[in-house]
């Protein structure tokens, strides 16, 4: 039993259903600065994950739910000892990726939209997009410490 | 912390003090009133003071771009003052900081204006 026990991956997971609002993309950002200050992510990680979030939450209510006051997004932050992992699903159509410009490209680079994506995988260790029919989920994860070793234990 | 803009002339040159957030919602409405506004009455070299602004997301480069594009499409110039690091970093990652003439210093941004 007791080895059981100290097997268990410890972990804290929260989650929250959100209108499709700006308010509630504020609310979801301003949630992952304080779970990753909680998890112990100095303070560029901690923008960084809530610009993350930020840009996905957007997506969500913007693209996503089209600010239809009838759908809601999901948000749910876990913490473990090794990651932490955000996961924000929305209510929409789904994501098509390959729609999905690359804004560094000469002719995009002056566009007004089309970061969002990119700045999520700047700004992330692993980012996972899913379509949930309907909807779309996105993954986000970073590793405490770095992530070259953390990200390879994952998947072991 | 919403966004606030404020408009100063020096040595004919439009000087936009904005502090806050620079994000989708009022942030990046803020902005593009402000520019229209200018433009709209002939102030086409503008300088936009970034030293207070604590955060832009990705709609917030986009209106900066925007303006960009605004102002030089009216054969102006708009240049950017005093990026703070979380803003320096977002520019060099989208590729944006070769795209802006960025200053640091306020007198030498103003001389850097076209007479």
């Amino acid at each position: 039993m007791r080895a059981g026990i100290v097997n268990q991956r410890v972990t804290n997971r929260v989650s929250y259903s959100l209108d499709s609002t700006l308010e509630s993309v504020n609310t979801a950002e301003q949630k992952a600065f304080e779970v990753a200050a909680k998890a112990g992510f100095g303070e560029d990680e901690q923008h960084h994950i809530g610009m993350a979030v930020r840009e996905a939450a957007v997506n969500a209510v913007l693209h996503g739910n089209a600010y239809d006051p009838k759908k809601k997004f999901l948000v749910a932050y876990e913490t473990t000892a090794k990651s932490l992992v955000i996961t924000i699903t929305d209510q929409g159509s789904g994501l098509d990726l390959n729609t999905v410009p690359d804004p560094l490209a000469p002719d995009n680079l002056m566009k007004q939209t089309g970061r969002g994506i990119f700045l999520i995988r700047s700004f992330m260790d692993e980012v996972r997009i899913r379509n949930t029919d309907p909807g779309t989920e996105i993954t986000l994860i970073k590793h405490v410490g770095g992530n070259a070793a953390n990200a390879k234990e994952e998947t072991q | 912390m919403s966004m606030k803009a404020s408009n100063r002339q020096v040595d004919g040159i439009t000087i936009v003090d904005l502090s806050g957030r620079i994000t989708l919602g009022e942030g990046s409405v803020v902005l593009r009133d402000t520019i229209r506004d200018l433009v709209s009455k002939g102030n086409i070299k503008i300088l936009l003071n970034l030293g207070d602004v604590t955060y832009i997301d990705s709609s917030g480069i986009g209106e900066l771009v925007s303006a960009f594009t605004t102002v030089r499409n009216q054969n102006g110039e708009l240049k950017l003052l005093k990026l703070t690091k979380k803003v320096h970093d977002l520019l060099q990652i989208t590729k944006l900081y070769t795209v802006f003439d960025i200053k640091d210093d306020e007198a030498v941004a103003i001389q850097s204006f076209a007479k």
